[in-house]
């Protein structure tokens, strides 16, 4: 049983990596073959928004000799193993065959699919080093890759990586060759991550796409500016989320991309005066197109997300009496996805993004106008304000609209702090977030919920009407859209105390404090 | 974790032979597997190129906690470590009295490697001792060669009869044929008759052949380097036996 590895880069291209390492170790060290060097394929996964990289894992399907192989490594020496039983990528985790590896990764990647982040072919030789008494001291694997996709003027091949393990009990020798081979030209110690290698030859990172709005502004520069780095960010992930939208990869490229409409359109809105005339007016309308578009896919994605819960929360009817709704809400949604990626692959949604784009690029600095500070301060203040006259003026008796008017208030609210979050002293930024988001989660559920028994009624209806719907598929959905029901009046009744918590003068002042010295 | 001795009263039956061939085996099958050599001659530890020292030597190993596992040796094949003998284990048996309970000593020491072993073999100097008694109380399965004559017989039942006499915890025993010389009458006979006749002997044996000795050369097991040989075979049955009764 072996531990402890020295990593190493090779450079020297004229001369095999064994046969210098033989010359620099002899007499005292032998270096003996192992296993003849084999060629491995390696694809590397994970989520589009790097869930496994982020909690510090590595996920490679390897192909080599036998069956393909799942292989998930951790920075702290976690290593779990798994036949790739034939799975295609992009696929959930929740599909891969069952066992400690798929329970690690579920938890980790959720609803987003697993898919290729980077591919390569390993070319591994292995050899013992040996003492003396030619007993194994250390292992040395010597590793070359060579990525499948490397980027136009950069090398196709990564410098040869060397591992040196040493065998249990013979930690000092393997020290002391690895200090011997540290020493000798061209090689140097530690190595990058192997997926950092290959992307890096592409020119990617890995863990590069996020979608938070990770914009560095500075206070006193042109609003106009912050503003239009804050879009053109939101239009970069609106842009990375097309492709997986299209495809249907997973539902959370909808979701990115939904929410960096919504966030350009609260951009336009709020910041509508920081931009040249009539620019937001004329873009308003194009986002509202695209933001309604992605609405019946995005409805239908929460319903099949939160079926399973609902489902098992039925106390009249069993969970397989909803099979009809399932495949009726299944069916929809293959309807709206079509109808959805015609619209991400038409004319129209390419001509606006482009113009879009080139509006922000070549979006000049106005002579006179607010630094960000200061526009900030006034876009999150005046936001702040309309929701505590909104949240105010609600009552028990109040209609289910001013709820949902308020609801989006907040939404604005919070999209204005995550803007310009960078000028903001960073804790105080979080709590204020932390204080909306109580109010928001109250009023998105009571909505959702809303909205959810009007479509469970509505599908009813149309089952109804198709007919040959079983009335236990109707009762099954009576009893659902009454646990529904159950939750709305919950979060109903919970807004009074979280309104007043969100409206509490302390909860005030620090929301004043964020923006202090830049008040307008 | 269960604990396999190969021990007989009698020295140069093939105990070490067996011990070694059935831990690079017990390996090869996936288990994690300590190969524990409490010999002095440390012929085992030999047989893997390690060399025969143990830091504090056997008083530290005994006395000391977490000493063995620090001892421990990476040997050249997958799965199988090695605690190497050092030339205090002579003393093992005066080192085993200055502590309490000393019978039980050995079996506490090993208790904490069953995190990372799925099977420990102790490879035991011949004779009776303390030391003797300490490997049968921390034994699941005493694995005793015999070769087939009547004095290794009658040194199986001098040992069953000293284990049906042991306090508390008794090992169960499986023996074996061993260095069976099959130009010999008497071996063929006892070779077949005695698993037959008695349940504590495996029908495996070993038969005496070159190649076994061979492995003094080689520095490593028969199964090792000769995976195909009769030897090889014969070792690979004992262990599907011994796999059998541990299961």
């Amino acid at each position: 049983m072996s531990e402890e590895s020295h990593d190493f880069a090779y450079t020297d291209t004229e001369r095999p990596p064994a046969e210098a390492i033989r010359e620099a170790l002899a007499p005292r060290y032998s270096v003996v073959p192992f296993r003849r060097a084999h060629t491995l394929r390696r694809t590397w996964l994970d989520t589009f928004d790097w869930r496994l990289h982020r909690a510090g894992l590595t996920l490679e399907c390897v192909t080599g000799h036998g069956p393909a192989e799942l292989v998930l490594s951790g920075t702290a020496g976690e290593r779990i193993t798994a036949a790739a039983n034939g799975a295609r990528w992009p696929a959930l985790a929740e599909t891969l065959p069952s066992g400690r590896l798929r329970d690690r990764l579920t938890g980790l990647t959720s609803v987003r699919a697993l898919l290729p982040a980077a591919k390569a072919a390993s070319t591994v030789a292995e050899f013992r080093l040996c003492n003396a008494d030619d007993k194994t001291v250390a292992w040395l694997t010597v590793d070359r890759l060579h990525p499948a996709a490397p980027a136009a003027g950069r090398a196709a091949g990564t410098p040869a990586r060397l591992s040196i393990t040493a065998v249990r009990g013979y930690h000092g020798q393997a020290s002391r060759i690895a200090r011997c081979l540290a020493a000798q030209p061209g090689v140097f110690p530690g190595t990058v991550p192997a997926l950092d290698a290959v992307l890096a030859t592409a020119g990617q990172a890995a863990g590069e796409y996020t979608n938070k709005i990770d914009v560095e502004l500075a206070p006193s520069m042109p609003a106009r500016s912050a503003l239009a780095a804050v879009l053109l960010r939101l239009l970069g992930t609106l842009e990375a989320n097309v492709p997986g939208t299209v495809r249907d990869i997973d539902t959370e490229f909808l979701h990115d991309l939904r929410i960096a409409v919504r966030r350009t359109r609260t951009g336009l809105k709020l910041g509508a005066a920081l931009l040249p005339d009539g620019l937001a007016a004329g873009y308003q309308p194009q986002f509202k197109w695209l933001g309604d578009l992605t609405t019946p896919t995005r409805d239908l994605d929460v319903h099949l997300l939160t079926f399973a819960a609902g489902a098992a929360g039925l106390t009249s009817a069993s969970p397989a009496d909803l099979a009809p709704f399932h495949d009726y809400l299944v069916a929809r949604r293959a309807t709206e996805q079509r109808r959805l990626a015609r619209a991400l692959r038409s004319a129209r949604f390419t001509t606006l993004t482009a113009a879009w784009r080139a509006a922000l690029t070549g979006m000049a600095p106005p002579r006179r106008g607010p630094d960000a500070a200061h526009a900030a301060a006034g876009i999150i203040g005046k936001a702040h304000r309309r929701i505590l006259a909104r949240g105010g003026a609600i009552n028990a008796d109040s209609p289910p609209e001013m709820l949902h008017d308020l609801r989006k208030r907040c939404k604005e609210l919070r999209y204005a702090l995550e803007f310009f979050a960078s000028l903001h002293d960073l804790p105080a930024h979080r709590r204020a977030v932390r204080e909306l988001k109580g109010l928001q989660d109250c009023l998105g559920t009571y909505q959702d919920c809303q909205v959810q028994q009007k479509e469970i009624r509505a599908i009813a209806a149309d089952l109804l009407a198709a007919g040959g719907v079983p009335a236990t598929a109707l009762l099954a959905m009576g009893d659902l859209a009454a646990h529904v029901g159950e939750r709305e009046r919950q979060a109903r009744s919970e807004f009074s105390s979280r309104f007043a918590a969100f409206a509490s003068p302390q909860a005030r002042a620090r929301f004043a404090a964020l923006t202090a010295g830049a008040q307008p | 974790m269960k604990i396999i001795a190969t021990y007989n009263i009698k020295g140069g039956v093939g105990k070490t032979a067996a011990a070694v061939n059935l831990s690079h085996l017990a390996a090869g099958d996936g288990l994690r597997v300590l190969l524990a050599d409490l010999d002095p001659q440390a012929a085992a530890s030999y047989l893997f190129r390690v060399r025969p020292r143990v830091k504090g030597g056997g008083t530290a190993l005994i006395r000391g906690s977490g000493e063995l596992d620090k001892a421990v040796k990476g040997t050249d094949f997958d799965g199988l470590d090695l605690l190497p003998a050092d030339f205090t284990f002579r003393n093992l048996d005066l080192i085993l009295d200055t502590t309490k309970k000393p019978t039980q000593r050995l079996a506490r020491l090993l208790r904490p490697l069953g995190a990372s072993y799925d099977v420990v073999f102790l490879d035991c100097p011949p004779g009776i001792s303390l030391l003797s008694e300490a490997v049968l109380y921390a034994a699941d399965l005493v694995l005793a060669p015999i070769i087939p004559t009547t004095l290794s017989l009658r040194a199986l039942d001098q040992l069953t009869g000293f284990i049906a006499h042991l306090d508390g915890h008794r090992p169960a025993v499986l023996a074996f044929s061993s260095m069976i010389d099959r130009r010999k009458r008497l071996h063929r006979e006892l070779a077949e008759r005695l698993p037959a006749e008695r349940p504590d002997v495996a029908a495996a044996a070993i038969p005496a052949l070159s190649l076994i000795e061979q492995m003094a050369v080689q520095r490593a097991p028969v199964t090792a380097f000769a995976p195909r040989s009769a030897a090889s075979r014969g070792y690979a049955q004992l262990w599907a036996e011994v796999r059998a009764r541990l299961s």
